[in-house]
């Protein structure tokens, strides 16, 4: 029995933003995860009739968009294999010994945690913004998020500013609500 | 007495002020008059907080979001892309 449905029509209001964070976090750049992104969307409308609606939608869309990731970095790395990479051996009595890879370390990359830790609190927090009514979420995202000047928001969706307030009121309050749980 | 500088802010304009004030939006004033409300409002008090400590969690998350245009430019090309498989 299969109890997810699936509408392609639905994917960029519902999970493009979830994707796009997914994407970013693991390849740093904003126009690249982009592409990332649609290309999800349309290998996924290419093999639609696969979804068995075991998965929900979502999972299913993250499952592509993982492929498309690892495929990404295959491209990037086989042109760098391409290039010559040279290395000066340093005659330092003081490194001297020491293993090749423990000079290239980077101490400043994030552990393996750090980045677990965000990724669970992201999607606690998409999860939360989808629950909320679709006009709450929105103004909410672009105030709080995307951190537009309130005359943005109001001219492009066309509601006064103390209209806005109330929004980002009702917003700000079931966010907290739902996130406060796992998150405070 | 309307000469009188009004220092006593209601609840639901001390709420509008904190909400102000976590997208840098209130003014000195407003701030001031806010955490004059907050030294005996309890329930303020407490939504201050929340409301400080959701601001905190999502710029901790470093969440990003596509803006508006990108969007509708991904829907037009995916409804074009839909459109294909229908007619296929």
């Amino acid at each position: 029995m299969s109890n997810h449905q699936i509408n392609p029509n639905k994917w960029i209001d519902l999970y493009s933003d979830y994707l796009f964070n997914y994407t970013i976090s693991r390849v740093n750049d904003r126009d690249m995860a982009q592409d990332l992104v649609q290309d999800t969307f349309l290998a996924a409308l290419k093999s639609m009739k696969n979804f068995k609606g075991e998965a929900s939608e979502r999972t299913w869309l993250i499952s592509i968009l993982k492929r498309k990731i690892i495929d990404h970095y295959r491209k990037v790395n086989s042109n760098k294999g391409k290039a010559e990479v040279r290395i000066t051996y340093n005659d330092e009595s003081e490194t001297e010994g020491d293993w090749l890879e423990e000079r290239v370390a980077d101490p400043f990359d994030k552990t393996a945690e750090d980045t677990m830790q965000n990724d669970e609190l992201g999607e606690a927090i998409f999860n939360c913004l989808s629950k909320l009514p679709e006009k709450q979420a929105e103004v909410f995202r672009m105030k709080a998020i995307e951190g537009l000047e309130t005359e943005v928001i109001c001219n492009e969706l066309n509601i006064t500013a103390s209209n806005l307030w109330v929004i980002i009121h009702r917003a700000r309050t079931a966010m907290a609500a739902c996130l406060k749980e796992n998150w405070f | 007495m309307s000469t009188k500088i009004k220092l006593m802010l209601k609840c639901d304009e001390a709420n509008h002020v904190c909400d102000k004030a976590q997208h840098k939006d209130a003014s000195l004033w407003e701030k001031i008059k806010l955490h004059v409300h907050l030294v005996y409002c309890n329930a303020c008090r407490k939504y201050t907080i929340n409301n400080i400590k959701l601001s905190k969690i999502i710029k901790k998350s470093r969440i990003e979001c596509l803006d508006k245009k990108c969007k509708e430019k991904m829907k037009l090309e995916l409804d074009r892309a839909i459109k294909e498989t229908e007619t296929n």
